[in-house]
């Protein structure tokens, strides 16, 4: 007698039970009861089915793809770390990049996992529910191996340990805490813009050129073996972003001008969070890929336009922003460093003065801008630590209302002057970096009064010991900013000197000399 | 008009109303053409501290480690209140100068513009 043997399900079909196949709709509640949150924002949906699934993955393919990429992970982060790994990098200024990474970095992919993992819930179709299931596991992840391959480094550096207390609390990482706040305090869909499309599909690659191209130019296998880990789950956190925008435009005409404001919100918001990405490429690898201004032409400029030509098909235009940022990319980098070399108290990671091949290297790659506005303060700079005076500005920060980046670009058409904007709202002012971000405060200010500002908390005493009286006459602000900050001071302060770089001579030695 | 969108009521406090500052206000500070400061620093003061204490005290801390902060010529300052330009007084307070909480003073001093003409 033969066997009857059921035919195998073909991919598709497979994708089908595993998926849609699994979802209802409610009956005992009213649908739009059940999930109220996709038609609040405006956006209308006339047919969840018609949503691509461009992946077509099941959750059970999936554990089977990411248990494999983590068995390869561990194994080169457990060579890595038994072969003392860490005295392989470039020079122990390279070790900063991981302490600023490991601050602003990591908590936002937690973030992300908190987030798509709220929009799984929220969203009607079984389609895009799955796949916003799965980009919370892969950030979740994303989240667990950055800090494993940097843990490592904990046990031989300072600044690595208070990371998770600082995110919250740190002037520099607010930026990053608020663009998250904002997303995850959206609905459904505008968080989608924001992190898949704008960020992840926009954005991201800037993000990697540093941390994992930098991470192998500079010696450093774990990190650059956790950024190819998550490369492929990258390509399909992209693929989603761009789905859901295409899904948006095609359900309803009426929903272009509300997505067309969030992708104008989104990439400035994103723009402003990489002001300090650019500057670990241009000032703290040790070893350079390319300039930030070479990464963001090919990467913002020629794929974003790209981008936007094809989406003009859906009557997207280019994000409002596109102008400025251009211009910009000749300056953020070189405003940031000189915001954070200023500050030495102020973060867990080192800051130093470019050597002077390394200012060579900034003329050449800035041609248009850097003999003319910022090689001169660092000379003079560089002649004040050799006289003893390093620079150490000991104020607090004036932060823009929305991005919370401190107010320190400069006036579009006029490197020389700052920009500022300002508003007033119920009787108080807001104050602003850009138009776009006073722009944004201005269609929603109901939500952005409550940005929290660490050096505003500070003149509040919220950051000091209960009891403390901030009108006392005797009263420092900012004088104990370190203990609400957990701050290694070994940490803080400039490179040249630090026990770091003492320890990191030392090893090396070790294990090359007799 | 406001563009927000929300599921409830939705009614929050400004974190920095001056309220929030036990009898102080908020007080941007900015030396233009003097980028080397990268931003504005800020202060919580009473209304009636006089603005010549901000200039030697609060100001002269931070600006003195600048070249150019000795070459100022007093006479020849000019000030702006966020974008409009304002006469101020030292022997004045705050309140009197007409400063109000989070307001952004600026400080133009014509002829010095930073490290070698920089700005910064």
């Amino acid at each position: 007698m033969d066997m009857k043997v059921s035919k195998k399900l073909g991919l598709k079909e497979r994708y089908t039970m595993m998926t849609r196949d699994l979802a209802w709709d409610t009956t005992f509640q009213p649908m739009d009861k059940v999930f109220p949150q996709v038609g609040y924002e405006g956006i209308k949906i006339h047919d969840w089915n018609a949503w691509e699934d461009p992946f077509r993955l099941t959750m059970d393919a999936y554990w089977k793809y990411q248990a494999e990429k983590e068995r390869k992970l561990y194994a080169i982060l457990d060579a890595f770390n038994q072969n003392n790994g860490h005295l392989s990098v470039t020079d122990a200024r390279y070790i900063n990049v991981l302490k600023l990474f490991l601050g602003s970095t990591p908590p936002l992919e937690l973030m992300a996992a908190r987030g798509f993992s709220m929009v799984a819930r929220q969203m009607v179709g079984a389609g895009p529910r799955v796949a916003c299931m799965m980009q919370s596991v892969d950030e979740y992840r994303h989240f667990q191996t950055q800090i494993h391959s940097i843990s490592n480094y904990n046990r031989f550096y300072n600044g690595l340990d208070e990371f998770a207390h600082q995110q919250s609390r740190m002037w520099y990482l607010s930026d990053g805490k608020s663009f998250f706040d904002d997303a995850i305090t959206a609905g459904p869909f505008e968080f989608m813009v924001a992190i898949g499309f704008a960020f992840e599909y926009v954005l991201t690659n800037i993000l990697f050129v540093p941390f994992i191209s930098g991470a192998a130019y500079n010696g450093d296998m774990a990190a650059m073996t956790v950024g190819f880990s998550a490369q492929s789950d990258e390509a399909r956190h992209m693929t989603l972003g761009l789905e859901c925008i295409k899904f948006m435009l095609e359900q309803d005409p009426d929903n272009l001008p509300i997505v067309q404001r969030w992708i104008d919100k989104w990439t400035w918001r994103g723009t402003r969070k990489l002001a300090s990405v650019g500057m670990m490429m241009d000032y703290m690898l040790p070893k350079r890929i390319m300039s930030f201004k070479e990464a963001w032409e090919i990467y913002f400029e020629q794929n974003g336009t790209a981008l936007f030509t094809d989406l003009a098909r859906y009557g997207v235009k280019v994000p409002k922003c596109f102008d400025q940022t251009i211009e910009e990319k000749e300056h953020i980098t070189h405003q940031s460093w000189i915001g954070f070399y200023m500050k030495p108290d102020a973060t867990p990671f080192h800051t130093w003065m470019p050597q002077p091949e390394e200012l060579d290297w900034l003329s050449e790659k800035y041609p248009n801008t850097f003999d003319t506005y910022y090689r001169p303060v660092y000379e003079h700079w560089i002649a004040q630590e050799k006289a003893g005076k390093r620079f150490n500005n000991k104020t607090q920060p004036m932060n823009c209302q929305v991005c919370v980046s401190t107010i320190k670009f400069n006036e579009p058409g006029d490197p020389m002057e700052m920009c500022f904007r300002e508003t007033v709202y119920k009787g108080e002012k807001f104050h602003f970096c850009s138009d776009h971000c006073r722009e944004i405060f201005e269609d929603e200010p109901e939500k952005y009064v409550q940005t929290f500002i660490s050096s505003h908390a500070a003149l509040q005493g919220k950051c000091e010991p209960e009891g403390t009286d901030v009108n006392a006459h005797d009263y420092r602000p900012g004088a104990r900013m370190h203990a609400y900050w957990r701050m290694d001071k070994r940490a803080s302060g400039d490179f040249n000197g630090s026990e770091d770089q003492k320890n990191f001579a030392k090893w090396r030695a070790q294990a090359t000399q007799n | 008009m406001t563009l927000l969108k929300t599921l409830a009521p939705y009614d929050f406090p400004s974190s920095d109303a001056v309220e929030n500052y036990a009898g102080r206000q908020l007080l941007y500070i900015n030396w233009e053409r003097h980028r080397m400061f990268s931003r504005p620093f800020v202060l919580a003061l009473a209304p009636e501290t006089l603005f010549g204490e901000i200039i030697d005290t609060h100001m002269t801390d931070c600006f003195s480690y600048h070249p150019d902060w000795a070459q100022i010529d007093w006479r020849a300052v000019r000030w702006l209140n966020g974008s409009r330009p304002v006469v101020l007084d030292r022997n004045k307070s705050l309140a009197d100068n007409g400063i109000g909480h989070k307001d952004l003073i600026r400080l133009i001093t014509p002829g010095l513009d930073g490290i070698a003409g920089s700005g910064y």
